[in-house]
């Protein structure tokens, strides 16, 4: 009971100002059959101590990264974070404040959140961006809904290998659009947009130019998926593209299971009025200092209700501060170098692996991931890896294995892989 | 030397102050407009005889500021004494349940062993995670007597898609198409609307303008003869802070013309341990583990919205969703649960913040559950005695975990709920939800959660009655100046929005 602060004098002393017995009374609408009888399921509550011996029991049950050899990517990645960026954000005020609703007491939220969509837009070579989504899928099925919204078209057309969950959550959505068609390939005259992953799922990176004319000869929006924004730091920006959006994970946040990562959505300035999710905006207060808040909301669910461009209200907020303190604090020369690190291990990695027999790289271009084919079932041999502590990658069906190296690979990692793997298909 | 005084004036506000530095109330500029370093903040192995195999052109100049890790401290830690937050002070948005965020749920999230985790992992090598959400389902099942529970949505907009999808993809299987109405008081949450129109319904409004509460009657008329009503979207305890009464009655109408209740699960805090939704007819409900379940908000997310849902429609949630069988914990995909209306989010879920509820449900407990919804009932109805005689009360009580106020005794006096709002920020507040719900004029929602002692409760309480006098007594302009001691006065919003200044520019 220890967040609880009322004491029993403070109770009783305000159910006698109420003017009732009990709370029970307070609950007079309530019909009597909701009442809960018992909660057989739920323990009684339990000490600080008690709570962290059971989830720490809990913890320990999985096999972490940073335990042995880790080689898997697939769309979340695994890097360092600074210890700054965890103390930053676990300060009280950006952890326990709520939606800058009040401009005046939350600048500090507003401030660092008009920072990260400056960054998203230098980074994608983008007019602006909005101020983060919940996921790179979300995100990318977001950017799809609005090509619709802005061609009056309805159809969405995958260009290349789109991360598959992508792909199912784009399914999903558009089941609640039964006129709207999804399909691979090249965009025609009918398209809404084309949906262009880079590096795509494979791990091989995509120039934009022959996509942009293809989009410019159909009416068709071009909509870049970044997995991997570290690459942004070595490849060129998607500045050709209408839409950039993706995942920022592998920026200031632990790949915590699958969330809460960091989905980011940036676009043509022209387009901005039929954005999705929050904005945030400069301008001045009553004395003339410049300020910032919450605007061009009138796109939103509060304001339109069912003309909205979205459901969306909050995001991620604390996820974008992580990146943006993240960025911070790489800069220009740490940012390129970083990107330029994680491709320098790739290739490592890539280099140790062609030397194993039957092994060989399937992709002649990548940033810090590529395919891999094996002499046996990829599936089956990540599973003995693992066995072994070694997380080696994500397996595509048949031999074909997913693999990823980041700045945490270390030549160690590498070796044991390789002499682990040798074992293995011996 | 006067000469020198006065350049050295115009420095001190311009570069020394920022314009404005006083005290330990500072100014500080944007990233990029600092003094760049020759270094950046972080220190890297070098790469040697670097040789791209990219295949394409290595990216030219970013413009990305530089900055040593001193200076980027100072600069967040600077910008953070801009913000309110609940750890500094009362919080009592209505609808947003802005309690104490315990310190232990931070450190359990980063355990290493759930922090660093890949989501793609061989399952046997994450059994402790799968635990972790198999364990937070089976409570949110008992919590709601909702058998069927899936942790994947982000937030609460997205539990709430996740919740109109599942019903859409079950008339969908059952062939009825010719469903395709929602219905939903005027008093919804604005997210409501939007989601039913995301999912490709149509909406039919149920008037609850007059009465603050659903009448059997009125929800009759909306329903009409029932044919087209997929299902209903109601908030209970709805956005005026009232437990609809006639909820059973109008459920079991909604069930027989064939309709699911979607519940949103804003207010659950006025429910959490004391009271089942399944047992006043809810179908599906999204819960917000940021409200219920103290997730902190972080200033805007992350959010997490899973969804519980009847027996029936659990065949039509969305997938992955844990399950236990004699191998242990696994995730449960489109190819074993073939009628699912597959996936919504890149992954499992929001996982860090599920690992956070669950280390706030196992420091509850079923006793202390059910001592947060009664103390939150219990706050809120106090301020409501304590307010009633001098604010105006659209809607009779008592109220449940909030209460809703207006400003027609103080607005023509001056003293208008935007003003009340500024002024309790100028006293040291973060105001209540204004102008929400929209069926009432000056609307002004007052949740204070269960975290709050009486102590804290009685100078709200001072304050807004200390206002309500100001007012009564001809002084309602200087209100209309608030705030003045803040960071910042009041914003341009007009401006930002004619202008659209969205990101920082040479």
């Amino acid at each position: 009971m220890r967040y609880l602060p009322q004491t029993k004098k403070a109770r009783e002393a305000m159910l006698e100002s109420v003017g009732v017995q009990s709370v029970r009374d307070l609950y007079k609408d309530v019909p009597e059959q909701a009442f809960i009888k018992g909660l057989a399921k739920i323990p009684m509550h339990m000490g600080e101590l008690e709570v962290e011996r059971t989830l720490s029991s809990y913890a320990n049950e999985n096999h972490a990264a940073g335990e042995g050899p880790f080689f898997l990517g697939a769309g979340t990645y695994y890097h360092h974070i600074p210890a700054s960026v965890d103390h930053i954000i676990q300060r009280s005020e950006f952890l326990t404040a709520y939606t800058p609703y009040q401009p005046e007491i939350a600048q500090g939220t507003l401030t660092a959140i008009f920072e990260f969509q400056t960054f998203i837009a230098q980074l994608t070579g983008q007019d602006i961006a909005n101020a983060s989504m919940y996921d790179g899928a979300t995100a990318c099925v977001e950017a799809a809904l609005m090509a619709l919204r802005v061609t009056e078209r309805k159809k969405i057309v995958i260009g290349n290998a789109l991360h598959p969950h992508y792909r199912d959550v784009i399914a999903s959505y558009m089941a609640n659009h039964p006129d709207v068609a999804v399909a691979d390939g090249e965009p025609d005259g009918e398209s809404a947009c084309v949906i262009l992953q880079s590096p795509d799922f494979h791990g091989k990176p995509h120039a934009y130019e022959a996509w942009r004319e293809k989009c410019d000869a159909t009416g068709a929006m071009l909509i870049v998926v970044i997995n991997e924004i570290v690459s942004l730091g070595l490849l060129p920006a998607p500045s050709l593209a209408d839409i950039v959006c993706g995942e920022a994970q592998s920026i200031g946040l632990p790949m915590s299971f699958g969330g809460p990562h960091l989905g980011f959505f940036a676009c043509r300035e022209k387009f901005v009025r039929q954005m999705p999710g929050r904005l945030v905006g400069q301008t001045v207060d009553a004395g003339g200092k410049r300020g910032f808040v919450l605007t061009l909301n009138t796109r939103e669910q509060h304001i339109r209700r069912e003309k909205a461009t979205s459901n969306i209200c909050t995001n991620q907020g604390l996820c974008a501060l992580a990146f943006t303190v993240h960025m911070a604090l790489l800069g220009e020369d740490g940012f390129k170098g970083l990107a330029k690190l994680n491709h320098a291990r790739a290739c490592a990695l890539a280099d140790a692996l062609a030397k194993v027999k039957g092994v060989s790289i399937e992709n002649g271009a990548f940033f810090n991931e590529f395919v891999v084919t094996l002499p046996v079932d990829a599936a089956e041999l990540a599973e003995t890896l693992s066995e072994e502590g070694i997380i080696a990658g994500y397996p595509l069906g048949g031999k074909r294995l997913l693999m990823a190296a980041t700045e945490m690979t270390t030549d160690e990692d590498i070796d044991i892989l390789v002499s682990t793997m040798k074992e293995a298909l011996s | 030397m006067s000469a020198e005084r006065k350049i050295l004036g115009e420095m001190m506000e311009k570069t020394i102050l920022n314009g404005g530095t006083r005290g330990l109330n500072y100014e500080e500029n944007l990233l990029w407009e600092k003094e760049h370093s020759d270094h950046p903040g972080v220190d890297l192995p070098p790469v040697k005889d670097f040789k791209s195999r990219t295949g394409l052109a290595e990216r030219g100049t970013i413009g990305l500021p530089q900055c040593s890790e001193p200076q980027v401290v100072r600069h967040f830690v600077r910008l953070s004494t801009w913000n309110y937050s609940i750890d500094s002070g009362f919080f009592p948005l209505g609808s947003c349940t802005m309690k104490h965020n315990p310190r232990l749920n931070e450190r359990m999230a980063r355990l290493p062993g759930f922090a660093h985790v890949h989501p793609m992992q061989p399952q046997g090598t994450v059994q402790g995670a799968l635990r972790v959400m198999y364990e937070l389902q089976n409570i949110l099942s008992e919590l709601t007597g909702l058998p069927g529970v899936c942790l994947t949505p982000a937030a609460g907009a997205h539990g709430e898609l996740a919740g109109l999808m599942t019903i859409r993809r079950a008339h969908e299987l059952k062939g009825n198409t010719h469903k395709t109405v929602i219905l939903t008081p005027d008093s919804s949450h604005g997210t409501n609307p939007a989601t039913a129109a995301m999912c490709g319904f149509t909406l039919r409004v149920i008037p609850t303008r007059d009465t603050g509460r659903m009448t059997v009657a009125a929800f009759r008329e909306a329903l009409g003869d029932g044919k087209d009503v997929a299902g209903m979207m109601v908030t209970n305890p709805n956005t005026c802070g009232l437990f609809e009464r006639e909820i059973i009655e109008i459920a079991d109408l909604l069930h027989k013309a064939g309709g699911y209740f979607y519940c949103d699960g804003a207010n659950f805090n006025a429910l959490v341990g004391s009271i089942r939704p399944a047992d006043f007819g809810v179908d599906v409900m999204h819960i917000n583990l940021h409200k219920t379940f103290s997730t902190p908000h972080g200033g805007g997310g992350p959010g997490s919205g899973p969804i519980c849902v009847t027996k029936e429609l659990a065949p039509y949630m969305p997938v992955p969703v844990v399950v236990k069988d004699a191998d242990g914990f696994h995730l449960e995909t489109e190819e074993e649960r073939p009628t699912t209306l597959g996936r919504m989010k890149g992954f499992q879920g929001q996982f860090g913040m599920h690992v956070r509820a669950l280390s706030y449900i196992l420091s509850h407990g079923a006793d202390g559950l059910k001592q947060v919804s009664e103390d939150a009932v219990l706050n809120a109805n106090y301020i409501l005695s304590q307010l009633k005689d001098i604010y105006h009360v659209p809607f009779e009580g008592p109220c449940m975990h909030e209460c809703l106020l207006t400003d027609k005794n103080q607005k023509d006096a001056g003293g208008s709920t935007i003003d009340v709002a500024k002024t309790l920020v100028e006293y040291g507040f973060h105001p209540m939800t204004v102008y929400f719900p929209l069926v009432v004029q000056g609307a002004m929602l007052i949740e204070p959660t269960e975290t709050e002692s009486k102590d804290s409760l009685d100078r709200f309480i001072a304050v807004m009655r200390w206002i309500a006098a100001e007012s009564a007594a001809g002084r309602g302009a200087a209100l209309h100046e608030n705030p003045v001691s803040t960071p910042r006065r009041r914003l341009d919003e007009v401006k930002a929005a004619r202008e659209p200044r969205l990101r920082w520019k040479a």
